[in-house]
């Protein structure tokens, strides 16, 4: 479903060049759910957005459900739009609009009717069980229920594969169950394919895998 | 759509001082240009008494050129008008009268100022006068110099006070004494051909050069064509009698003079230079197109600057929208529409306050006679001014916000 062939990433500032990423290799079959671990700036979340398609390796080859993406920055976001989901630490909810508007976006750029959208949003903030909430805005939730609403948006579009960089980076540990808990949900039950990025040992052992990076190498 | 427009309002509500600033901007802007739309408008658009001036054209100029410059131009004189214009052939109809002038009418030994044109019987028929008393002035009433005017409403106020029936009353202008046959509306003196506050038969009190050959005096024509299709056709055959004209000053090798349209008149008459240049109707449309656009060239900068300003506190919803799949053109889209929203928001509150501003100087200035008024076209066009300003002062920010990389967008805003 994912797989990374020989992928370096350096970031070229003014002064200095980082390498952010060296010779990283790494193959997801579909259904999987892995986590990402290792200590802070060795390059995960660098990894993730490469996986994402926000951001472009410096050399290597990236395929994401069998196909070699080094196209056009259109094509990428519609690649991004139908094949994958993203999940933040902060949420990064619309405050100016409500839950259901915000779950509806992915949506937007897509061809569909408007009712449409509403149906298929109405189902995903079902499915995290927030169905009561979808006419508050996020500023009037919790920080797990933000983050619930995140998860909405992230499936609204049916996504093969969900991305997320440390979704319990900013909730309390029954809160990051919570969240835990629907991700495994979605991924029993819907195949999607997980990669997840996290500090916490305790989520991360309850993945199928983990892959450990140290200085943009891969360790494990 | 829905979605970008409720989140379009949100924003705007949201940013309460940001809303307000822009807000006040555009709906100033805006008023100022409604308030000259407007002016315009009541000018060059046909308007009672001017209804049918969609197919009139305007006798109003007689210009003479020499060699090295020289050139003279001034009103046309009766003869010229009665000669070359009175007698083109396929005119509906066509209307000789004097240019306003200022005479003092005497009622019961008192003093009253007004404004008086000399007409022929053809005007009347020409322009559609409210008559809120009597009758026109008529053909016959020229031809044996009958002593007969019709007055305005307002100075029959002015004569005889109140609501007083003016029709059979007596009046002295210049000396002699003239009976009241009609009373009509008050016109605005935005109407070239039709203001005035009181009208007579030319041939009672035509002003000196009435018989004389002159080329130049104080009269006005206008042809009524009988559709507007006819215009080429009247024109040609104008141009062809005047340019058979001799001049008599030997100081002038051409006579020059058109039948204009109330615009390409005011055209003629704006620029310096030469008056019969064929440019000249797009010289002037051109300078205040252009000065719309100097003059709202400083808001639309404002809005600009806080459009760019924007883009901080909205990086993370563009880095949001560009992860999951927007193309640019649907960013772009997104935030011009905001704009829009924003400058037809402002559109409508410059539009009511111009219909104050126009009602403040139809009271206040006396000359305007109560003529400057708002319509559906002045809307139109105030929504084109909007939609324009809207467009053009949203989409330089609404490409720098597309523009943003997502990751550094998400992370919070690198430009
Ligand atoms: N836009 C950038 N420009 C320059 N250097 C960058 C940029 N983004 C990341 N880096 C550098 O690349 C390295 C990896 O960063 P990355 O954000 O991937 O780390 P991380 O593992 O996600 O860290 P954390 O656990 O703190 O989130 C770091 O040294 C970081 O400073
Ligand atoms: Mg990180």
């Amino acid at each position: 479903m994912i797989k990374l062939e020989n992928i370096d990433k350096v970031y070229r500032t003014a002064r200095v060049e980082t390498l952010a990423l060296h010779n990283i290799n790494l193959d997801v079959p579909s259904g999987e759910f892995v986590s990402v671990m290792g200590p802070s700036g060795c390059g995960k979340s660098t990894l993730l957005n490469l996986i994402g398609l926000l951001d472009r390796p410096t050399a290597g080859t990236l395929a994401i459900d069998g196909q070699n993406v080094e196209t056009s920055e259109r094509k990428l976001a519609r690649v991004r739009n139908e094949k994958l989901g993203f999940v933040f630490q902060t949420f990064h909810l619309v405050p100016d609009l409500k839950v259901i508007d915000n779950v509806e976006i992915p949506l937007l750029y897509r061809k569909m009717s408007g009712a449409q959208r509403r149906k298929l949003a109405a189902a995903a903030l079902d499915r995290v069980g927030l169905s009561s909430r979808m006419q508050h805005f996020p500023t009037q939730l919790s920080g797990g229920q933000q983050q619930r609403v995140a998860i909405a948006r992230a499936i609204v579009g049916k996504p093969r594969i969900l991305l997320a960089d440390e979704p319990t980076g900013n909730l309390d540990s029954a809160m990051g169950d919570e969240i835990m808990d629907i991700l495994h949900e979605l991924n029993r039950e819907e195949k999607t394919t997980i990669v997840m990025v996290t500090h916490d040992d305790r989520f991360a052992r309850r993945t199928d895998r983990i892959v450990r990076l140290f200085d943009g190498r891969r360790v494990a | 759509m829905r979605n970008y427009l409720t989140l379009a309002l949100k924003v705007l509500t949201r940013r309460k001082f940001f809303t307000f600033i822009s807000l006040f901007g555009v709906s100033v802007t805006l008023l100022v240009l409604m308030v000259f739309t407007a002016i315009a408008d009541n000018v060059f658009s046909p308007r009672a008494p001017e209804s049918r001036f969609d197919r009139v054209l305007c006798a109003y100029a007689v210009g003479w050129y020499g060699d090295g410059g020289t050139s003279h131009s001034g009103w046309p004189s009766y003869a010229f008008l009665d000669k070359y214009v009175r007698t083109l052939p396929g005119a509906e109809k066509v209307a000789v009268f004097t240019t306003p002038e200022g005479t003092a009418i005497y009622k019961d030994g008192r003093r009253t100022d007004a404004i008086l044109r000399t007409t022929d019987g053809e005007y009347w028929r020409i322009l559609d006068f409210r008559f809120l008393e009597g009758r026109a002035l008529t053909n016959a009433d020229d031809t044996q110099g009958a002593y007969v005017a019709v007055i305005t409403d307002k100075l029959r106020e002015q004569l005889f006070g109140g609501k007083v029936k003016a029709e059979g009353q007596t009046i002295s202008i210049d000396g002699r004494p003239f009976r009241v046959v009609g009373v009509v509306k008050r016109v605005p003196a935005m109407r070239l051909a039709g203001y005035a506050d009181v009208w007579v038969p030319l041939r009672t009190l035509a002003p000196s050069g009435f018989e004389t050959e002159m080329l130049n005096g104080h009269y006005q024509g206008i042809v009524l064509a009988k559709s507007r299709a006819d215009f080429p056709r009247l024109r040609r055959e104008f141009a062809t009698r005047i340019a058979a004209i001799k001049p008599i000053d030997p100081r002038f090798t051409t006579v020059k003079s058109s039948l204009d349209t109330t615009f390409q008149f005011f055209a003629r008459m704006f620029a310096p230079g030469n008056q019969y240049d064929p440019n000249r109707v797009l010289f002037t449309a051109s300078f205040f197109s252009i000065l719309a656009l100097l003059f709202m060239a400083l808001p639309a900068l404002n809005l600009v600057i806080i459009g760019l300003s924007r883009i901080l506190e909205r990086s993370s919803e563009i880095g949001v929208r560009k992860a999951f799949g927007a193309p640019r053109g649907a960013l772009i889209r997104q935030f011009v529409l905001e704009n829009l929203v924003l400058t037809f928001l402002g559109a409508l509150i410059g539009f009511v306050l111009s219909g104050i501003v126009l009602a403040i100087l139809n009271g206040t200035v006396p000359i305007v006679n109560g003529g400057l008024d708002l319509n559906v076209r002045i809307f139109f066009y105030a929504m084109l001014i909007a939609a324009f300003f809207g467009v053009v002062s949203g989409l330089y920010p609404a490409w720098r916000m597309s523009r943003l990389h997502p990751v550094a967008a998400l992370r919070g805003g690198v430009l």
